[in-house]
């Protein structure tokens, strides 16, 4: 049975944020675009998943500006998915509409399928809704920031992360969305051979219209952007470590007032 | 009338700080204020409401709903949403609420805003907030599309608790538990062993990077933190190392924290670190590299190996705080 996992492309971590000039959004020229951190490790349990025989084969998907999204959707192909299908969409869509594409594009492959893995959020706008929210037009249940997944036939058990290292065990009906926080692998590197045959893949192209979403279906937008405050200067404080311990304590205290 | 709807959580019969903290800003805004509380005991809330100036107290109560399960969660949010139609629905940016209220605003077709920092709500409904965006690295202000109810997620500790001017008697209404197939089951739910605040809750942050040397040495920046009550933190490449568990991670691919006081020991401060800690208030940094780019991020600054000055730090809080 099929795997599906949702990716997205985001800016580097890197990446040192510049607004436009009207503050309407954030400048992407010179902007290095990987796939998502949270995305690997929901693309490496759908392999492993694979590998282990629970799933015979993992389809990734992505929406967004096909050209660009398609270089995450390699990456994927690379790692050793099987497939993969690009939404062609504008840059940005929020989380509804984002999600209502791509259960258009799930229901529209047709066919069984075993379960939609996703990040737990992406790094950009950090929404991190778009796992629920696909769930809900799938009519599935789900689960969030998953550091745990073992699957049967017709159920999965997974491990969530809540507060203060606290966890969670919650027992899914399959089909589920399926949500992949740091802890649950460790993504593997695509291979030389596996970049060369992702090379000659083809993608799927679909358009937003095709899986019967729409900018309409938009509900969050952003403006008015701005960087965070300057910091003033540094206050360095000097002499031994004794000393410079002594001052900084009481500098919280009666200066910082935080202690 | 329109209504601002709070999403109240509770614990051992309390409302939680960040309910209060919601309450406040519902009140301010001079519409009907309404809470849902969901829970057992819930519906002994009815009178802290009121006296938090509470209009309607709409409640769950039951012992199947012990333990949060999104099904049944999604259903009673649901259900009061649509037939109460407020303009805005609050609720505090935990992991519960980020968990239901995307699947929440998916049924209902609205729109939904995480981890906002700044709010203002005006007499007509209208709702004027900001979140970071990037983990910190720009913030923004949210524009709600064709969304018939606002539901804006809260990060704690940003909106001030006032008490209320005039306590109400709510009005009570039970809500029935759904009974259906349920396709989630909670099973078990361990309780983290440290006791500490979640890093995203912190008001004070020890944090530890590379320039601890090795794992064994976090045990320093876990002793600063206990005399400080303070949650310890890390940066990325300890986490990656191995040296400390992923849920310490502060950054753009961990947490994004927002203390009063962040700590970063032996942290040079990789921009997606600066970005994750941004939201601190007060931050001291404690680096061997005078040319570290944590210290243009840092309030106070030593230069200095945090092996040796983090136990001095603790020793100089504990006199410091015994006073």
């Amino acid at each position: 049975m099929k795997i599906y996992v949702c990716i997205k492309q985001v800016p580097d971590t890197e990446t040192k944020i510049k607004l436009k000039a009207d503050a309407s959004g954030v400048d992407f020229a010179g902007v290095k675009w990987v796939m998502n951190p949270y995305d690997e490790y929901a693309v490496e349990e759908g392999l492993k998943q694979r590998e282990a025989g629970k799933a015979t084969n993992v389809t990734v998907l992505s929406v967004g500006p096909k050209a660009r999204v398609s270089e995450a959707l390699r990456t994927a192909l690379a790692m050793g998915a099987d497939d993969a299908i690009v939404i062609d969409a504008p840059e940005d869509l929020d989380p509804m509409a984002t999600a209502k594409a791509l259960a258009g594009a799930i229901k529209a492959e047709g066919g069984e399928y075993k379960c939609v893995m996703t990040g737990k959020l992406a790094i950009d706008d950090n929404a991190a809704s778009v796992s629920q929210m696909l769930a809900e037009f799938l009519a599935v249940p789900h689960a969030t920031v998953v550091t745990k997944l073992e699957t049967a036939d017709t159920q999965a058990t997974v491990e969530r992360e809540t507060e203060g290292g606290s966890r969670e065990v919650i027992q899914l009906r399959l089909p589920a969305v399926v949500a992949a926080n740091k802890g649950l692998n460790m993504p593997r590197y695509a291979s030389l051979p596996g970049i060369m045959k992702a090379k000659k893949k083809t993608i799927k192209e679909l358009t937003l219209d095709g899986v019967g979403a729409s900018a309409a279906d938009i509900r969050v937008k952003y403006k008015g952007f701005a960087l965070p405050a300057e910091k003033p200067a540094v206050k360095m404080l000097a002499g031994d470590p004794a000393q410079q311990a002594g001052e900084l304590a009481q500098l919280l205290r009666t200066e910082a007032k935080v202690i | 009338m329109s209504s601002v709807l709070v999403f109240t959580e509770f614990t051992n019969g309390q409302l939680k700080k960040g309910s209060l903290e919601l309450l406040s800003a519902a009140r301010k805004s001079g519409l009907k204020v309404q809470a849902l509380a969901i829970g057992p005991g819930a519906k002994a809330l009815v009178d802290q409401l009121g006296k938090e100036g509470v209009d309607e107290a709409f409640v769950a109560d039951g012992a199947a709903l012990d333990k949060y399960n999104s099904e049944l969660f999604t259903e009673i949010v649901c259900g009061v949403l649509s037939s109460k139609k407020p303009a805005v629905v609050l609720a505090s940016s935990n992991s519960l609420a980020r968990d239901l209220f995307p699947r929440v605003a998916a049924r209902l077709g609205t729109g939904v805003a995480s981890d906002c920092t700044t709010l203002e709500i005006s007499s007509s409904g209208e709702v004027k907030a900001r979140r970071p965006m990037y983990a910190g690295k720009c913030t923004a202000e949210v524009s709600f599309e064709s969304s018939a109810t606002k539901i804006v997620l809260m990060r704690p500790n940003q909106l001030t608790v006032t008490p209320a001017s005039a306590a109400k008697t709510a009005t009570l209404e039970e809500l029935a538990v759904p009974t259906k197939d349920l396709a989630t089951i909670v099973k078990e739910v361990v309780k983290g062993t440290s006791g500490k605040l979640d890093l995203t809750e912190a008001n004070i942050i020890v944090s530890g990077g590379r320039g601890m040397k090795e794992p064994a040495n976090f045990k320093m920046l876990e002793e600063l933190a206990d005399v400080l009550g303070a949650t310890v933190g890390a940066s990325r490449a300890v986490v990656d190392a191995g040296w400390v568990s992923h849920t310490m991670q502060v950054g753009q691919t961990g947490k994004t924290v927002a203390p009063t006081l962040y700590i970063a020991c032996g942290i040079s401060g990789a921009i997606q670190h600066l970005a994750g800690m941004s939201g601190s208030k007060v931050v001291v940094a404690i680096n061997k590299d005078a040319n570290a780019p944590i210290f243009q991020k840092a309030t106070y600054g030593i230069v200095g190996d945090a092996l040796e000055i983090v136990p001095k730090l603790t020793e100089e809080f504990k006199k410091l705080l015994q006073h």
